[in-house]
């Protein structure tokens, strides 16, 4: 019985003045925090998700509150989120601008044709892997399907042989941008779209022998946009959708029409 | 001098940590894929290996020795460990936050590497003077940053490397740990031949 004591006072008094030490430690040498951080972490969903772009949501609370970064960053929160943000930091924040994602690719099985009859594995990154996909445009939709398999929201379906995205549905996550092996979906801000459905690279020519859809880069609409918001890149015309009011005239300029307007 | 010079050298080199006593092998894996944290971790190690030595060699000496109470070595040497870890941490917090930041997760992370309990340990067991066995944990924290920086080269250079699936990952990570360490023993008895007469 006295080993034992022996043994266990020792410890414990050497235990009990570590615990004393820190306390006192933790007290006196406080590190004054924001109080705004805790709650503007409560605030915050907590899916610790990453859209935001910082290193989870306490990463975000953090830089929220020190660096004053922008509160309509929250995905997964929404406008609701956004509104509490706002109460507990005391400033006007614009509401979130909801994100869609948009498919840049219109080469639907009447506006294309397949160039093998491609009988392996069901996937598009499969596909993509011999010769680049079945179709005859190297840099279209495949068809099948890798994006709505990824889609946690069930907000795509193909439809002949094209993704396309139910807008009511998307949260705009961008995991179907992320998988996409021919980067064919971007993410935008949600309002009257002005979308480029093709990303072909190759010149004019080749493009309109694969697709009728094709775009050839001829930059009628680069001349006509009142905003300077879309441009001919790679020979095809890519929409800057920081600049684009959507007022739809390049849509209305586009000689082969394979510019659209989606609301 | 020349003792000292001997036990830094060699807890760097012959008896490397993590190459020839393997220990602290946790962090070696987890933490060398990148060259920043793993000098990170690293840093953190050598600065908790000399904390640790300088609190508990006095309690072995005038504590635990005098009654009798050397089998609780273990036990309170862990204990003594985790709460100075966590005591620097809010001293550092406070008053150094630059170095807190640069340290970040890694610190609280050793509290209980076996690599610090390790050197603690054997300071007592070899019998050093308080002086030797500073030198020594800054030998062994020197050795274990040696052996993370040179492992996230060799990591790195792996990552790009043609590998067959079955040794991806883990396996061919610990085939190079252990290849590595077979490296070192090369360092055999160079370092007494260095200073004998």
């Amino acid at each position: 019985m006295n080993a034992i004591l022996i043994a266990v006072i020792p410890v414990a008094i050497i235990g009990l003045i570590c615990a004393v030490v820190l306390v006192a430690a933790s007290i006196i040498m406080k590190v004054h925090e924001d109080e705004r951080i805790p709650k503007v972490r409560e605030c915050l969903p907590g899916a610790n998700c990453g859209a935001c772009g910082f290193a989870g949501c306490d990463g975000y609370a953090k830089a929220l509150v020190e660096d004053g970064a922008q509160a309509n960053l929250c995905v997964p929160g929404g406008a609701e989120v956004v509104k509490q943000l706002s109460e507990v930091l005391g400033i006007e924040v614009e509401e979130a601008s909801p994100r869609v994602a948009i498919i840049h690719c219109g080469g639907d099985c009447d506006k294309t044709e397949d160039n093998v009859n491609y009988v392996g594995i069901e996937s598009c990154k499969a596909a993509k892997l011999i010769f680049g996909g079945k179709g005859k445009c190297g840099y279209g939709c495949l068809g099948f399907g890798d994006c709505k398999a990824a889609c946690p929201e069930d907000a795509i379906c193909i439809e002949k042989g094209l993704a396309r995205i139910n807008r009511s549905k998307c949260i705009g996550c961008g995991i179907c941008a992320k998988t996409c092996p021919n980067r064919l979906i971007s993410i935008a801000p949600a309002r009257r779209h002005i979308v480029v459905t093709c990303s072909n690279k190759d010149k004019g020519a080749l493009t309109r022998k694969v697709c009728s859809n094709g775009c050839i880069g001829c930059r009628k609409c680069e001349k006509a946009c009142p905003k300077e918001a879309i441009k001919v890149i790679d020979n095809r015309a890519v929409v800057d959708y920081e600049k684009c009011v959507g007022c739809g005239i390049c849509a209305k300029e586009c000689a082969v029409g394979c510019i659209i307007i989606e609301k | 001098m020349t003792k000292l010079i001997i036990i830094l050298l060699s807890a760097v080199f012959i008896n490397n940590y993590v190459l020839s006593r393997f220990l602290g092998i946790c962090p070696f894996l987890g933490v060398s894929k990148k060259l920043d944290s793993a000098t990170g971790m690293s840093l953190a190690v050598i600065f908790v290996m000399l904390m640790a030595t300088a609190v508990t060699y006095p309690i072995q000496i005038y504590l635990l020795d005098p009654n009798d109470l050397g089998y609780l070595q273990t036990i309170v040497f862990i204990l003594v460990i985790a709460a100075l870890v966590q005591l620097v941490e809010i001293v550092l917090k406070r008053y150094i936050p630059a170095l807190h930041k640069s340290l970040g997760v890694y610190l609280p992370l050793i509290t209980t590497n076996c690599a610090v309990l390790g050197v603690t340990i054997l300071n007592i067991d070899e019998g050093y003077t308080f002086i030797e066995a500073m030198v020594n944990s800054l030998g062994s924290g020197l050795g274990f940053f040696l052996a993370m920086v040179m492992f996230s080269g060799v990591r790195s250079k792996i990552e790009g490397a043609d590998i067959p699936k079955s040794f991806k990952g883990l396996p061919v990570t610990l085939i190079a740990a252990s290849i590595t360490s077979l490296s070192f023993l090369g360092f055999g008895g160079v370092i007494e031949n260095l200073f004998a007469k």
